[in-house]
């Protein structure tokens, strides 16, 4: 006991002395708050757009005007025909032009249908698929004013016909904002830098300056180096997450609705993944550029990607989808977003639970003894 | 500037590059990985919307709407519950996106031509999956309420009137997958690796292990040592960038639709520019350690965050917007989707270009600053 505490003096006293690093590690998970929370947003909210009106009708105009009551369309520019349409998708921002056919106004007058064209720019699908549902809604919006002014004015009172209309609750997230989804994610990846990259470093720095060795022939066990190297990121690790619920309630306004005993007691089962993954990295690498490489491109970035942190499970195909079952951080992510956003616990969570409990133990058992091996 | 020693540094570079087969390898294969997941994993086309049904109404009308929002595609419909009392537990456990509530008197209402309302709970904890939802449902419904409509009014004699006839086009990407949209901004991503990342480690791993020091006294010059030391990483990263279009080619029908020289000479523009963000960030610390964490804030996370690779720069608050520009991968991400995905010229992204070429002077120039600094104070 006493030697594991020795170490872990000595690794905190090697982050004091590297002021830089100890403040990037503790500045970091708020910038990347800040940046995430501000600028990673799937909300469609300025759709840039190309209006061609080659009607320049009174209809037509209040048409238009709906597209800039609606707050959603920037109208850019006004197009004299299909060439400045097509310069403008080609070569600037715009996303939509919206051609309003000739005899627009006739053809609502004579009570014909007019077609009305919309050409995306589709290469963003996401952006185009949302914004093209917005100007459905106008659209329909409009069709549905037009067809009950007639009626008044044919003097048919009620309608000849009933009509299906579809009532939108949503729930959790009522004005559907992305950052609420992918706020509690980063205490995830917080998680997973601070314990997985650091630690395979802290180990990876050792045997590169050659230090490990002389640890080796000491008598402390491999069983308390190990322990004594990891135990300083859990802790950091353990600020780092305080530190982000903490300013993401203070900045964003998100709160834990559900239980913060739970959230932490999950983290700490979340964490026996990422401390085995490092020590697993570190036996593998033998200078730091390798553990980082291998940290980031091989471990962190496929387990960000296919734990639904920004990219939802449900999307991808079957195949992956059960690869996604192997990804401790897609359970934690569950855990977190649910606690969080739903307030829930562990009466709904507890299969995830037990499957990070489940994945912790035998990738840190795993790594702790392939570590001992390469020790001796 | 003596070319025979930039030329041996280089040399040495390589070297040191081959011999370290684990890196090469990571370097190498990892951009074909990750274009995979990507291209496999990452995406937001919403398909088979897990729906849960409660049909209180039982009747014709709400058995033919539920098997016609069934045939769409749209939505995979898992379950079906008797009560309203599980719809809580339901979206609590995830177990359905959606939840459709028929009311009882559906089709009485629809029959005695009043407004019949269906609802639907929606999990909205991820948004953008949530907004994608709703536009599905709402267009459902409506175009079940228009076959309706039009059965009932020929029923009567009368005509079936639509104002207006909504025809979308999407140009560049008419089946709106995200995989198109995605992959410019990993070649981006994957470029920054490569030449940033690895610039700034290398350059730092001389300082860290004191050889630096060994160089210093060697009649080389400093613009020799940095121009060698960089050669090898950008002829890697250059591969690189022909590996992820040819696998993209092959297993993501992304074809690149421009000119293929532009493609070349705004590359080799914008390695330029993120190799003289690596040295600077070199410049500035001293251990691998720093130098990661550094290279990685300022380089690989902006470039995925504020470049537009993911998240729209028009949706973002104007402050930050602001702070996009200052990131290189955002210029180049928009010349990469005009020349791969519109297939256009200069004319649209001359501008873009100019950025990049202000960057890396910047870049360089600082990096200069700082190195002399440093060297008078040392």
């Amino acid at each position: 006991m006493k030697t594991i505490l020795h170490i872990i003096k000595k690794e905190f006293q090697q982050f004091r002395r590297d002021p830089k690093m100890f403040g990037i590690v503790l500045i970091a998970p708020i910038i990347q708050l800040l940046i995430l929370g501000y600028a990673a947003t799937l909300d469609v909210n300025s759709v840039h757009t190309v209006v061609y009106d080659m009607d320049k009708s009174y209809e037509s105009r209040r048409f238009i005007e709906r597209f800039k009551r609606s707050g959603y369309f920037i109208i850019d520019m006004y197009a004299e025909n299909y060439e400045e349409v097509t310069e403008q998708l080609n070569n600037t921002s715009a996303i939509v032009a919206v051609v309003i056919p000739k005899e627009f106004e006739k053809k609502i007058q004579r009570k014909e249908t007019v077609p009305l064209q919309a050409i995306y720019n589709g290469s963003d699908g996401n952006t185009a698929g949302i914004a093209s549902g917005y100007v459905a809604k106008i659209i329909s919006e409009f069709s549905k004013e037009i067809v009950l002014d007639f009626r008044e004015r044919y003097g048919q009172k009620s309608s000849s016909v009933g009509m299906l209309t579809p009532e939108i609750r949503v729930w959790y997230n009522p004005e559907l904002k992305t950052r609420n989804f992918m706020l509690p994610g980063i205490v995830g990846l917080l998680l997973s830098v601070i314990t997985l990259i650091l630690t395979s470093l802290a180990i990876v720095k050792e045997k590169e300056i050659g230090t490990l060795e002389q640890l080796i022939v000491t008598p402390i066990k491999p069983f308390q180096l190990i322990i004594g190297k990891l135990v300083p990121f859990v802790i950091l690790g353990f600020i780092a997450v305080v530190m982000v619920i903490t300013a993401m309630n203070l900045i964003f306004g998100i709160e834990v609705r559900g239980s913060s005993f739970f959230l932490f007691f999950a983290s700490f089962l979340y964490i026996l993944s990422t401390l085995g993954l490092g020590l697993f990295v570190s036996t593998i690498s033998k200078t730091q550029q390798q553990a980082m490489m291998i940290a980031i491109f091989a471990i962190l970035m496929p387990m960000v990607y296919l734990s639904g942190f920004a990219f939802p499970i449900e999307n991808m195909p079957e195949v992956i989808q059960y690869v996604s079952y192997l990804i401790p951080l897609r359970y934690f992510i569950t855990i977190i977003r649910g606690v969080i956003l739903k307030g829930i616990g562990i009466e709904y969570l507890w299969m995830d639970t037990a499957a990070l409990l489940g994945i912790g133990i035998i990738i840190l058992t795993l790594s702790s003894l392939r570590f001992r091996k390469r020790l001796e | 500037m003596n070319f025979v020693r930039t030329k041996a540094i280089a040399k040495k570079e390589f070297k040191h590059l081959f011999r370290d087969i684990r890196m090469l390898l990571i370097l190498l294969f990892f951009p074909v990985f990750l274009l995979g997941i990507f291209g496999y994993a990452v995406n937001f086309d919403v398909k088979n919307i897990k729906t849960t049904v409660y049909d209180s109404d039982r009747t014709e009308l709400s058995r033919n709407f539920i098997n016609a929002l069934n045939s769409s595609g749209y939505f995979d419909i898992t379950k079906f519950i008797d009560s309203d009392t599980e719809i809580r537990k339901i979206l609590d456990k995830k177990d359905a996106q959606l939840v459709i509530v028929i009311p009882k008197n559906l089709s009485r209402d629809f029959h005695s031509n009043k407004e019949a309302k269906i609802q639907y709970l929606i999990d909205g904890v991820d948004g953008n999956t949530a907004s994608l939802i709703q536009n599905y449902v709402t267009a459902a419904t409506s175009s079940y309420n228009n076959k309706l409509t039009l059965i009932k009014v020929s029923k009567t004699g009368s005509k079936f009137y639509t104002p207006i006839d909504y025809q979308p086009i999407f140009w560049f990407n008419p089946e709106l997958k995200s995989t198109k949209f995605l992959i410019p901004g990993l070649i981006v991503m994957i470029l920054i690796v490569t030449s940033a990342v690895s610039v700034s480690l290398s350059l730092v791993r001389e300082k860290e292990r004191g050889t630096i020091e060994q160089v210093d006294v060697s009649p080389v010059k400093s613009g020799e040592l940095i121009i060698g030391k960089t050669t090898p990483y950008i002829v890697l990263a250059l591969f690189n960038a022909i590996v992820i279009l040819v696998v993209g080619y092959i297993l993501f029908d992304v074809e690149v639709k421009g000119s293929y020289l532009l493609l070349f000479i705004t590359t080799s523009i914008f390695l330029f520019a993120s190799t003289s963000l690596g040295i600077l960030v070199s410049v500035i610390s001293d251990s691998q350690q720093v130098a990661f964490n550094i290279s990685t804030m300022a380089s690989l996370l902006p470039s995925v965050i504020l470049s537009g690779f993911i998240f729209p720069i028009d949706s973002m608050p104007w402050a930050v917007q602001i702070f996009t520009n200052l990131t290189p991968a955002k210029f180049f991400i928009e010349i990469l989707r005009a020349i791969v995905l519109k297939g256009v010229g200069l004319q649209a992204f001359y501008l873009q270009v100019i950025y990049l070429i202000i960057f890396a002077t910047v870049f360089l120039g600082l990096a200069n600053l700082i190195n002399s600094r440093k060297g008078k104070t040392s």
